[in-house]
C-alpha cells in the first residue's frame, strides 16, 4: 500500500515536471520562463527527496539543500537583471 | 520500471528540452543563460541518481550557480548587445 | 503500529505531490504571467512542504534535515514570488485586465517610461 502511493506519487511529480517544461518551452516572456524554471527546481528538489527515500541515504539530502539555496539565487540574479534593464 | 528508471527518463527529457531553449536563435541571451542553468540543474539530478551525492553538489554549485550568476553580471555591464 | 505511520507518510507524501501537479497545471492554464506566479509558487510551496512531512514521517532518521529544508524553503519561495512580480510589474508585462487600476506606478514614478 505504502510502496504504491510512493509510486504514485513519484509519477504525479514526474507529471509535474512534464506540464512546468511544456510552460519552459513555449512562455512567451521571460517572467514566464523564470518561473517555469523556480517551479522545475522545486519538483527536482522532490524528486531529490524522493530518490533519498528509496536509497535510504540521509547524504543526499544535502543536495537538496544546496539546490534549494541555487533555485533561489538563480530566480533573485534574473530579476534583478530584468529590473536594472528595464531602467 | 521502478522510480529510479522513470525519473532519468522524464530528466533526460528535460535536459534535452532546456538545451533546445538555450540554443534556439531567435530568444534573448537571459533566457539562454536561465535555460543553460536549467540544463546544469538537471544533470546535477541525474548525478545524484548515479549515486555520486558530491559530484551532484559540484556541478549544482558551480554549473548553475556560479555560472548563471557570472553571466549575468558580465551582461549586466556590457552595453548593447540587441537582446530581446 | 509502524505500518500505520507509513501508510499515512506515503499518504501525505502524495497529496504533496498532488499538489505540486495542480500547481504546474496552473502554470499551463492561467492567463497571464501575475496569474502564473501566483499558481506557480503558493501551491508548489505547500505541495513541497507537504512532501517533506510526509518523507519525516516515512524516514523519521532525517527529520532533521527535512526540517531544516523545509524552513529554508518557507523563507525563500515567497520572497523568491515576490521579487520577480515587482520585476514583471516593472517592466510592464502584458495583463489580462489591462484597464484595472495599477497603484504601483503611481507611488513608483521611476519606474515608468520603460518598455511601456
Amino acid at each position: 500500500m505504502a510502496d504504491l502511493l510512493i509510486l504514485a506519487a513519484a509519477a504525479m511529480a514526474g507529471i509535474a515536471f512534464l506540464l512546468a517544461l511544456v510552460r519552459f518551452l513555449r512562455g512567451p516572456t521571460a517572467v514566464d520562463r523564470v518561473i517555469a524554471f523556480d517551479v522545475l527546481t522545486i519538483v527536482a528538489l522532490t524528486g531529490i527527496v524522493l530518490v533519498a527515500l528509496e536509497e535510504g541515504r540521509a547524504v543526499y539530502l544535502d543536495v537538496a539543500l544546496v539546490y534549494a539555496l541555487l533555485s533561489f539565487l538563480g530566480v533573485i540574479v534574473v530579476a534583478r537583471y530584468l529590473e536594472d534593464r528595464a531602467k | 520500471m521502478s522510480i529510479l528508471t522513470g525519473m532519468s527518463v522524464v530528466l533526460a527529457a528535460g535536459m534535452i528540452v532546456a538545451a533546445l531553449v538555450a540554443i534556439s536563435p531567435q530568444r534573448s541571451i537571459a533566457i539562454s543563460i536561465i535555460a543553460s542553468g536549467a540544463v546544469s540543474l538537471f544533470a546535477s539530478v541525474m548525478f545524484l541518481l548515479l549515486a555520486a551525492p558530491d559530484v551532484a553538489m559540484t556541478e549544482a554549485a558551480i554549473g548553475s550557480g556560479l555560472t548563471t550568476f557570472l553571466f549575468f553580471f558580465v551582461l549586466g555591464r556590457v552595453r548593447g548587445g540587441g537582446d530581446d | 503500529m509502524s505500518g500505520l505511520l507509513e501508510i499515512l507518510g506515503a499518504a501525505v507524501l502524495f497529496a504533496g505531490t498532488v499538489f505540486l501537479a495542480l500547481g504546474a497545471l496552473g502554470l499551463i492554464r492561467m492567463p497571464d504571467s501575475f496569474n502564473r506566479i501566483q499558481a506557480g509558487t503558493k501551491a508548489t510551496t505547500l505541495g513541497t512542504l507537504l512532501v517533506l512531512l510526509g518523507a519525516g514521517l516515512l524516514a523519521p532518521t532525517f527529520a532533521f534535515k527535512l526540517v531544516l529544508i523545509g524552513v529554508f524553503l518557507l523563507f525563500t519561495n515567497p520572497l523568491s514570488s515576490q521579487v520577480l512580480a515587482r520585476a514583471a510589474a516593472r517592466i510592464h508585462a502584458p495583463k489580462v485586465l489591462g484597464g484595472a487600476v495599477d497603484r504601483f506606478d503611481e507611488d513608483h514614478p521611476d519606474a515608468k517610461g520603460g518598455r511601456a
